[in-house]
């Protein structure tokens, strides 16, 4: 079934009798062609790219709950390719490209609304590090512009110019930046993977993992064995619990990250916008809540639930830089968990078990590469070789010193 | 409409205040919403979605309907709950999302479409064409949504932060949290006792309970005239906990000043934790509704709320009054009413076997079916069998049962449980550790119950806490069963909402099934159904068994609904009290600080740190004018400045050697005493961490300088490098970044300006370290250089630092010196090629800046294993270099460079600008930078290209270090 | 979120700093090779339940914890003291 206005219209003045469900509920096969663990946003990119960019069909995602459960549903909804270590660059860059198009790919709305982000900068050194992002940016075909305290104050004047703790120097503008509804992005890849033949497999939780001679060949689950040569393990959050079935141990802590959201307001709050100098970043939805969040809870967990200490951290950097939203309510604060790697970049490679892949540690990331993601993961699962644009997120690059280190705080998983 | 003699508003004390540019009258006591029922005003507000006139429904925070902009003489308060609000004299509110009026809101033909406006459409259109979205759709989208606005300006309001501990917190004032709270005070327990309410009570003064022979009200008197009596009691009235946190940590918003006019110093709220070694969830239980046809009229109201209204405001909604139920609740609201003189027509209740011993008309088996009244109700339809039945009312209480509050146990992730009996999820035993739920928050519904209840949950308390519990007989109360029979929703030609707030209907859920979103999560993000304000706290239960129902499975086969924090929307300004303007961080002074201002030196941030930028002379009009001339001055004569901020820590113990040798890439077990090293740290992944010098100041006793930004990070690291590794050697450090002020004096003229004041004059070497006396002050004095002239740190205790500052500089102003800022500090440097962290940025290693041979081969050290990883050296990798230009384009930090020819793209990038300056002695532009294999392309001219500030030059690569290449002013 | 300090008793969570797992104690010799150090800097068990992790009281008595905590639930079993543990010495 196709959606479009005409056909919401014809709905509506029928009762909406007609409207099919968006995925069938098929019960797993006893094997398929390839298995992809997590049915997350990841997870569903994936198995969409591999039936439709490589052809396979006979595949089958396989999620412990229920579709979109992970962090494609908790996260701060932030789309971006603003990043300055090659490696990173050209995947997200890539990734926003696939954004660009993902409404027409799938013919689901997932409001991608390229609203810009300025991430703001409080020092001279500061400045200069925006610049080397800036440029880098630009090096590699994507935009970024610089904004003066001048340029900041007609766009955003709500910000305090006057008395904040770390003035305001200027900004860097990513223009084609935006936010995406993310429950959407989940359900779109779902529908149109349904569409082309994948089994989405609900409430199947993988229990095991079958390796015969080095070689995977299917898994073990709540709903029974599922044979299959090829198996991605695509679960950031639980990539730890997944790959240790298999006997791997992976270079990922898990943390707890919170994300907020106020009641819903009329429109004030126009672009993303990152405070330099602490853990504050804020957009507002189209229903009207302002969605912010800040960094890590900065302790191993997987409770998907915070504590205070960073909650009021974010909530006073938001009061020192923009004073304005004081009255504005917290109406629901949540918790994802977040695979995190030592150098803050993630994973998209083949493990040492063959026919054995890994898509992880996205540490808090993951949202935006959605795209990406799943087109690098399914051309390595079908293909045996990575993505270009994914070639450096290889799994032993730590060990080889090889890394990608964003922001240059070292070995430490709960720093990136 | 008032009522004479019942409610608890002080009605010697009326107030007057304001609703959309009325005026209205209340009495101290009244909310916003009792006062303006008592006016008759039953339109309070419009939907979020399709615009619908909407009056009360609650009498507390949980309501979804009447939430309005308070407005302030600066700034207005969105989203505020009228049932919540107290009236004060002046208080002015106003409705929200409507134009022009409440009563006339053009956006109102939303609900004319609402058939095309189903559950999730917006994912299904508004695709075609591309560009229309944001231009478009999403624009006229983001402007209907949202409910009330911010004002735009800052918030100027006062608000605070606190921390309270406890043995008990008793959450809730009702039967079973003051019953609680009295048994545990009586046994000597330190209580809170936290009452969102501006009075204690809870539904005992809501219902009027009778208790012990008194008046609910006198009783709850009583009992707070006890607790306040005792001194390990503190009870915090419109105080609402929040959330349930961690080790007994509870959030908790106190409404300092919200029911009063603002005045200076008057808070307008606090954000309380509160640690509590156990706590009662005694929090009640709020009535839910029924989704049947047309549910949302204002006039249609929970049964229970009415009751509050009556008992405790003196306030009946309306003249003829009706009541639709499953239990037996709204019959105790339908007497009470009815013994006020309100008419009530008819109850009605859809259990066919239900009492009929009231004195007005009951339709046993019957269910409201329909109900009209465009901006107030009107009529219902009842259809009772096979009969239907218009009656006239313009109120409508309805009861579908209760549902106990449980919200904060789910808090940590606890999953309620489903109770057949109650037909009502109830609390997990255990889900937040330290809490127990007592009462209606328990499912216990009679006002004996739960004064039972919360005795026996304070003294299981008191036995957790170790103290004997001291028990009273409990006073008679009414103790019914809970008579009800489950009734979610009433079939029906018109729309039945269940999520009043986000205009959900029982439709929404069912399309919802229809299209496979059946999972409980599924539905909710689909509809949006518990999205709204109240977070589906009266409709949550009853839109999951509207699933259950349209999927064919039982409720708890269907799933569990859970609340997250906060309880009730928390202001961001309260969570982030004391973080506006300059407390949001502190403020470090050098002891320099006024002596720097007083010659009008721009002080910038330098982390937590105020450092000068400059420091201006008349005439000159921008920064370069100084920063040259302040350049010069060192380069010519003498300059002083304050390097206090760099981290020094203090290193003593026979093992402070050893310890030096194992944390510093370098060899400090051979550094002769009164001698100072160039220290170089590196991270245990291999790369650098910090630099700086240390000091030997006598055989086991060194002195450590880091640079400002890392102090923390280095006194850390060591702290876990002796604790983890080596915890029995001989050695012990501490921070003494405070405890010294510490000048640089650079610059030919410096060893004679140091010798003026010294009274014994120093001859210290290159890298030379000795006590000294200065102005009868024992102080350090080190013969190090961060400018490449000859230089000194001369170090006194803090408490000399401005009097040195002064004397320092005026000394060097007769020599034709003086003291020089951050900005001639930064050029100084870059010409000498020495390092800050813009070049060790985290991801340079030793190798990279051409220190890897200072990594000593004879010794381990933190980091030496890792920083022979093969991606950490090469020629592939980017070396730090010199780069120069003339002419007056300046050279950029943040620049990417690249080869003659090459296009400019990431893929051909040679490297990257770190730093940059004018060189006022050289007349030139310099910089540092990253380039590949760099150190053997000294001499090469590459394109240095920033996008960011239009730049677009031919560099030259060269030598990092400018000035006095061979070091000989530094060993003059 | 409260921790249980040996010297300092029960304090807040914004007391302390967090490293990461225990594992950052067993430092491999300069020698022990690659993989050892792979070992030692990245990889980590990340148990989803209960795990031993090291905290810094850094506005306490700058003492390193070794904290044994479920990562579930967040319940703290045991604190102890880094530089009194076994091994702590070179």
């Amino acid at each position: 079934m196709r959606y479009s206005g005409l056909k919401v219209i014809t709905e509506g003045l029928f009762g909406h009798k007609g409207w099919k469900p968006v995925w069938r509920n098929p019960d797993p096969k006893p094997a398929y062609d390839a298995i992809i663990i997590g049915g997350g946003g990841h997870g569903l990119s994936t198995a969409y790219y591999l039936a439709k960019n490589h052809g396979l069909r006979n595949i089958a995602v396989l999620e412990k709950g229920y579709l979109g459960s992970g962090n494609i549903g908790r996260n701060t909804t932030i789309v971006r390719a603003n990043y300055f270590i090659p490696g990173n660059s050209e995947f997200y860059s890539h990734s926003l490209k696939l954004w660009e198009k993902l409404e027409g790919e799938l013919n689901y709305n997932v409001m991608h609304s390229q609203r810009g982000q300025v991430v703001l900068f409080h020092s001279d050194g500061q400045r200069d590090l925006a610049a080397r992002r800036g440029n880098a940016i630009v090096n590699q075909g994507d935009d970024a512009e610089f904004m003066t305290r001048e340029d900041l104050r007609e766009e955003f004047p709500y910000l305090d110019y006057e008395q904040t703790r770390f003035p305001i120097y200027g900004g860097l503008m990513q223009r084609r930046a935006g936010t995406a509804r993310h429950d959407a992005v989940a359900w779109g890849y779902a529908r149109a993977s349904d569409q082309l033949g994948v089994d989405l497999i609900q409430n199947c939780e993988v229990t095991g993992m079958d390796v015969e001679g080095g070689r995977v060949v299917g898994v073990q689950t709540t709903r029974g064995a599922i044979k299959a040569a090829k198996v991605g393990i695509v679960v950031a959050g639980r990539s730890s619990q997944v790959a240790a079935m298999a006997g791997l141990k992976l270079p990922i802590e898990s943390h707890v990250m919170q994300a907020f959201v106020t009641e819903g307001l009329k429109p004030v709050i126009d672009s993303v916008i990152s405070f330099g100098m602490g853990h504050f970043y804020i957009s507002q939805s189209d229903k009207g809540g302002l969605v912010f969040g800040g960094d890590l809870d900065f302790y191993a967990s997987y409770a998907a639930r915070g504590n205070l200490p960073m909650l009021e951290h974010v909530m006073e950097a938001g009061m020192t830089l923009m004073p304005m939203i004081g009255r504005a309510k917290i109406l629901r604060t949540w918790g994802g968990i977040m695979d995190m790697t030592p150098d803050g970049s993630p994973i998209i490679d083949k493990t040492l078990i063959e026919g054995l892949f890994l898509d992880a540690g996205w540490n808090y990331g993951g949202f935006k590469a959605v795209p990406a993601s799943g087109w690098c993961m399914a051309h390595l699962m079908a293909t045996g070789q990575s993505h270009e644009v994914a070639a450096r997120f290889r799994l032993d690059r730590f060990r080889l010193g090889q890394i990608i280190d964003e922001e240059g705080t070292g070995s430490q998983h709960n720093l990136h | 409409m008032r009522i004479d003699g019942k409610g608890l508003i002080d009605r010697t004390k009326p107030v007057k205040f304001q609703f959309d540019g009325r005026s209205y009258g209340g009495y101290r006591g009244d909310t916003l919403a009792s006062a303006l029922l008592a006016n008759d005003v039953t339109l309070v507000g419009r939907s979020f979605k399709y615009h619908r006139p909407r009056g009360v429904l609650t009498a507390g925070s949980e309501e979804p309907n009447a939430l309005v902009e308070i407005i302030g003489a600066k700034n207005q308060t969105p989203n505020v709950r009228a049932t919540v609000q107290e009236v004060f004299e002046g208080l002015k509110a106003r409705s929200q999302n409507r134009w022009p009026t409440l009563k006339y809101d053009v956006m109102a033909i939303n609900d004319v479409l609402s058939p095309f406006f189903s559950a999730g459409f917006y994912y299904k259109t508004f695709m075609w064409p591309r560009a229309f979205w944001e231009g478009l759709y999403e624009p006229l989208i983001r402007r209907a949504a949202g409910l009330g606005s911010l004002s735009g300006r800052h918030d100027e309001g006062l608000y605070e932060k606190a921390y309270a501990f406890c043995d008990l917190l008793v959450i809730g004032s009702g039967p079973a949290g003051l019953m609680a709270a009295l048994t545990a005070a009586r046994s000597g327990a330190d209580v809170i006792l936290a009452e969102e309410e501006a009075r204690l009570g809870g539904r005992i003064v809501a219902d009027d309970a009778v208790i012990g022979g008194m008046a609910g009200a006198a009783w709850v008197d009583t009992a707070k005239a006890e607790l306040d009596a005792m001194p390990n009691v503190r009870i915090m009235t419109r105080t609402t906990i929040v959330g349930a946190y961690d080790h007994g940590t509870y959030g908790a918003l106190e409404r300092v000043g919200l029911h009063l006019p603002a005045r200076a110093n008057l808070p307008r709220e606090c954000f309380w934790r509160i640690v509590a070694s156990r706590a009662i969830l005694a929090a009640g239980a709020l009535e839910r509704s029924i989704a049947f046809p047309m549910n949302d009229r204002p006039g249609i109201m929970m049964a229970g709320a009415m009751r509050s209204y009556l008992n405790r405001f003196g306030v009946t909604t309306g003249k003829r009054v009706t009541f639709f139920a499953n239990n037996d609740s709204a019959r105790a609201a339908a007497r009470q009413l009815m013994k006020a003189g309100v008419s009530v027509a008819a109850i009605i209740d859809s259990r066919p076997d239900a009492p009929l011993e009231e004195d007005c008309i009951v339709h046993a088996g019957s269910q409201v079916v329909d109900t009209r009244g465009r901006h107030a109700l009107r009529q219902i339809t009842v259809r009772k069998g096979s009969e239907v039945i218009e009656i006239e009312t313009d109120t409508l209480g309805v009861s579908g049962g209760w549902n106990p509050s449980l919200h904060l146990t789910c808090h940590m992730n606890g999953r309620p449980i489903w109770s057949e009996d109650l037909a009502a999820f109830v609390p997990s035993a255990g889900a937040i550790p330290g809490m127990v739920a007592a009462g209606a928050a328990n499912g216990t519904y009679s006002t004996h119950g739960c004064l039972a209840a919360g005795q026996v949950a304070a003294v299981e308390a008191l036995a957790a806490l170790d103290i004997r519990a001291t028990t009273q007989p409990l006073p008679d109360a009414e103790d019914a069963p809970y008579r009800h029979a489950p009734l979610w929703t009433v079939a029906g030609k018109g729309r039945a909402w269940l999520d009043l707030g986000n205009d959900v209907t029982t439709k929404d859920i069912a399309l919802s099934a229809q299209e496979n979103f059946s999972s409980v999560e599924h539905m909710k993000r689909y509809t949006t159904q518990g999205m709204a304000p109240d977070q589906g706290k009266s409709s949550n239960v009853a839109a999951l068994a509207v699933l259950a129902d349209a999927t064919g499975r039982s409720i708890p086969e269907t799933g569990t609904t859970t609340y997250r924090p906060p309880f009730v929307p928390v202001s961001i300004a309260a969570l982030g009290a004391g973080g506006r303007g300059m407390g949001f961080a502190p403020q470090r002074f050098l002891t320099s600080d006024q002596a720097s201002r007083d010659r009008g030196a721009p002080m910038i941030e330098a982390g937590l740190w105020y450092r000068p930028s400059y420091f201006p002379k008349p005439g000159e009009t921008t920064w370069r004018e100084s920063c040259d001339r302040e350049v010069r001055m060192v380069r010519q004569a003498v300059g002083i400045a304050d390097v206090s901020t760099l981290g020094k820590i203090d290193i003593q113990g026979v093992d402070a050697a050893r310890f030096l040798d194992f944390v510093y890439a370098n060899t400090f077990s051979t550094l002769p005493v009164g001698k100072v090293r160039y220290g170089l740290m590196l991270r245990e992944d291999g790369f650098v961490l910090d630099d700086g010098t240390t000091a030997r100041l006598g055989e086991n006793h060194y002195l450590m300088t880091t640079t400002t930004a890392a102090a923390g990070l280095v006194m850390r690291h060591l702290d876990f490098v002796h604790q983890a590794f080596c915890a029995d050697w001989q050695v012990r450090f501490i921070s003494v970044t405070e405890g010294w002020a510490q000048f640089a004096v650079a610059g030919p003229q410096a060893r004679s300006l140091v010798n003026s004041f010294l009274e014994v004059p120093a001859d210290l070497p290159f890298m030379g370290t000795s006590p000294v006396r200065v102005g009868g002050v024992e102080g350090r004095l080190f013969r190090i250089s961060f400018s490449g002239e000859e230089g000194y740190e001369i170090a006194v205790p803090t408490r000399f630092g401005e009097a040195l500052f002064r004397d320092l500089v005026a000394r060097a102003e007769t020599m034709g010196g003086g003291p020089y800022g951050m900005e001639a500090l930064n050029v100084l440097r870059i010409e000498k090629g020495l390092i800050t962290h813009a070049e060790i940025h985290g991801r340079v290693t030793a190798f990279d800046i051409g220190m890897d041979k200072m990594i000593s081969a004879k010794k381990d050290c933190i980091g030496k294993a890792s920083a022979t990883r093969p991606g950490l050296l090469g020629a592939e990798r980017e070396q730090m270099v010199g780069l120069k230009v003339g002419g007056e384009i300046g050279l950029v930090a943040g620049a990417y460079l690249f080869a003659h020819g090459d296009a400019v793209k990431r893929e051909t990038s040679q490297g990257y600008v770190t730093s940059a300056c004018w060189s006022p002695v050289m007349g030139q532009w310099l910089g540092l930078g990253f380039v590949k294999n760099g150190r053997a392309r000294f001499g090469e001219k590459m394109r240095l290209v920033d996008h960011m500030r239009d730049v677009d030059l031919v560099v030259e690569i060269c030598d990092p270090v400018f000035h006095d290449p061979t070091g000989g002013k530094l060993r003059a | 979120m409260r921790l249980t300090c040996p010297l300092c008793g029960s304090r807040d969570r914004r007391e302390f700093y967090y490293y990461g797992s225990e594992d950052y104690l067993n430092r491999p010799a300069s020698d022990a090779g690659p993989e050892a150090w792979d070992h030692y800097l990245h990889l980590r068990d990340n148990p989803a339940g209960v795990t031993k992790d090291l905290w810094y009281h850094e506005l306490g008595c700058s003492q390193w914890l070794l904290v044994t905590r479920n990562t579930v639930t967040h319940e703290v079993l045991a604190t102890e003291l880094v530089a009194d543990r076994k091994g702590a010495a070179r």
